[in-house]
């Protein structure tokens, strides 16, 4: 399973041929405590850079983009009830969505881990 | 929170930090001290100051539970001295200043001749001066008005060689006292008094009134002390170092209006529900700043009013997003946010006067999506102020 990053803090796991999406470590600590997530609907089709999600958090209400196009798959219901698992599990229980996508190169834009951590230090 | 943005995305966050960067705010006393505690730095009113240190909804909570400490030392701190003060000052603001005693604190308005608000400030008597605090992002405009419009007579002293900490909470006034020696005892403090002690050895003003609707104190000192007064006040266990974020979510749960969001030039006295501010010698005899305007909105009714709403769902309104009853558009949101005591978000709006009574049910929009609201009373949770 490989994992990117984008810019604007998402990150994406790609698992066959369904992919996790969610914000990073380094966002939610940006954005405090978390209050409500709008998620998207399963069965929306969403292209590369679109808002897909809004996290609101104590401070503001911040949009998350497609990191790549495709379908969305599932939301994550968890968040309803307990929108704080962003903040405690950003990169793993607290992912937003999942979906599958309709163009694997678009991959090809965003950052490795690696390559994420060392942007995230340059900030 | 951060001041101004009802909607942040990621991608802005990182322009804005970028180009805040550029523009360099500007350090305050305790600047070292905040980051030494964890206190992420953001840039507020020109200065660098702590949005927070654990968390906002943990530092709200503690607040109220306990007490907390913030660095307000942004605001502007003023006095004005001079023979004819009382009647100088009289001619611009609302206040009645014949019964403004020795000691005495009073929250007034600066006002354009139109009645618009240039800003809330507070007014405490000194034996030889009036002592001002003013907002920190209009403390320069405050000062070039009043400048213009006081006579030559009339001294106006900036402090900036002064630190202003708030010691908020219900067990603020157990920690402070521990701390603090005086001619008086601390408890000789009612809400909206103040006199002089000393924390720590360093000399201070201190007043009984805050930000939070909470018990607490004021506390003006020398800026070059600041940082032995808080580790004095953080070293007692009531106390931790309380941010900006806090700051703002204690202050709307207590309906206490932010000027620049709830409070501006385009808005009045009367209709922001602060008439209290209009002393009752002064609505008789009128002669400050905007009066002709205010006297009619005080005789009349205004047309619109500033009021609570509170939000069904978890989703938040926040400043701009419009209220609407049925099909009209009949107001707007200028403060909004997710109340920590409560557990759902709430909101400031000025709301047109027929729509805007008790229980009025109301809808917002925000980014789209309309989401009821109802009309509550102010405040959101209840004053614990020590009368």
């Amino acid at each position: 399973m490989s994992r990117y990053f984008t810019k604007d803090h998402e990150w994406i796991a790609i698992d066959g041929d369904e992919a996790t999406v969610g914000i990073t470590d380094y966002a939610q600590g940006q954005l405090g405590d978390i209050t409500f997530v709008e998620l998207p609907s399963e069965g929306a089709s969403v292209s590369k850079g679109d808002s897909a999600a809004v996290v609101d958090s104590v401070k503001a209400a911040s949009d998350v983009y497609a990191p790549a196009s495709g379908t969305i798959t599932a939301a994550n219901q968890a968040l309803a009830d307990t929108p704080e698992l962003v903040n405690s599990a950003a990169e793993g229980d607290g992912w937003l969505w999942r979906m599958t996508l309709s163009d694997a190169a678009e991959l090809d834009a965003l950052m490795d881990e690696a390559g994420y951590r060392e942007y995230v230090e340059g900030l | 929170m951060t001041e101004g943005a009802p909607k942040q995305t990621l991608r802005e966050r990182r322009a804005l930090s970028e180009s805040d960067a550029r523009s360099e705010p500007l350090a305050l006393p305790l600047d070292a001290w905040h980051r030494a505690r964890g206190g992420r730095m953001v840039p507020f009113a020109g200065y660098s100051m702590p949005v927070q240190y654990e968390g906002i909804i943990a530092e709200h909570l503690w607040t109220r539970e306990h007490a907390g400490l913030f660095d307000v030392s942004h605001m502007g701190q003023l006095t004005l001295s001079g023979d004819g003060l009382d009647a100088a000052v009289e001619a611009l603001l609302p206040i009645d200043l014949s019964t403004l005693k020795l000691g005495s604190v009073r929250y007034s308005l600066l006002l354009d001749e139109n009645g618009g608000i240039l800003d809330d400030l507070m007014v405490s008597r000194w034996r030889q001066a009036l002592y001002i605090v003013v907002n920190g992002a209009t403390k320069w405009d405050d000062i070039g008005f009043l400048r213009e419009h006081l006579p030559d007579a009339i001294t106006l002293n900036h402090l900036d060689d002064r630190a202003l900490l708030a010691l908020q909470g219900p067990e603020a006034f157990a920690a402070l006292e521990r701390v603090v020696t005086g001619e008086h005892p601390l408890s000789a403090l009612t809400f909206m008094k103040g006199g002089r002690f000393a924390i720590a050895g360093i000399e201070a003003w201190i007043s009984r009134s805050g930000y939070t609707g909470e018990d607490g104190f004021e506390i003006s000192i020398p800026a070059d002390n600041a940082a032995e007064v808080a580790d004095a006040l953080c070293g007692q266990p009531e106390v931790r170092p309380i941010g900006l974020g806090a700051r703002d979510s204690l202050r709307l749960e207590a309906g206490l209006p932010l000027y620049g969001h709830d409070l501006s030039p385009e808005t009045g006295p009367v209709e922001a529900g602060l008439t209290f501010a209009i002393n009752k010698r002064r609505r008789e005899q009128g002669g400050f700043f905007g009066a002709e305007t205010i006297l009619a909105a005080l005789r009349n009714g205004p047309e619109r009013k500033r009021v609570g709403l509170a939000l069904e769902g978890r989703l938040a309104a926040r400043e701009g997003a419009t209220v609407h009853a049925g099909d009209a558009e009949v107001g707007r949101v200028t403060s909004g946010g997710y109340s920590p005591c409560l557990g759902h978000p709430i909101a400031m709006a000025y709301v047109a006067a027929e729509h805007a009574a008790e229980g009025a049910a109301l809808e917002l929009d925000v980014r789209g999506r309309r989401i009821p609201a109802r009309v509550v009373p102010l405040p959101f949770v209840p004053h614990r102020y020590h009368r």
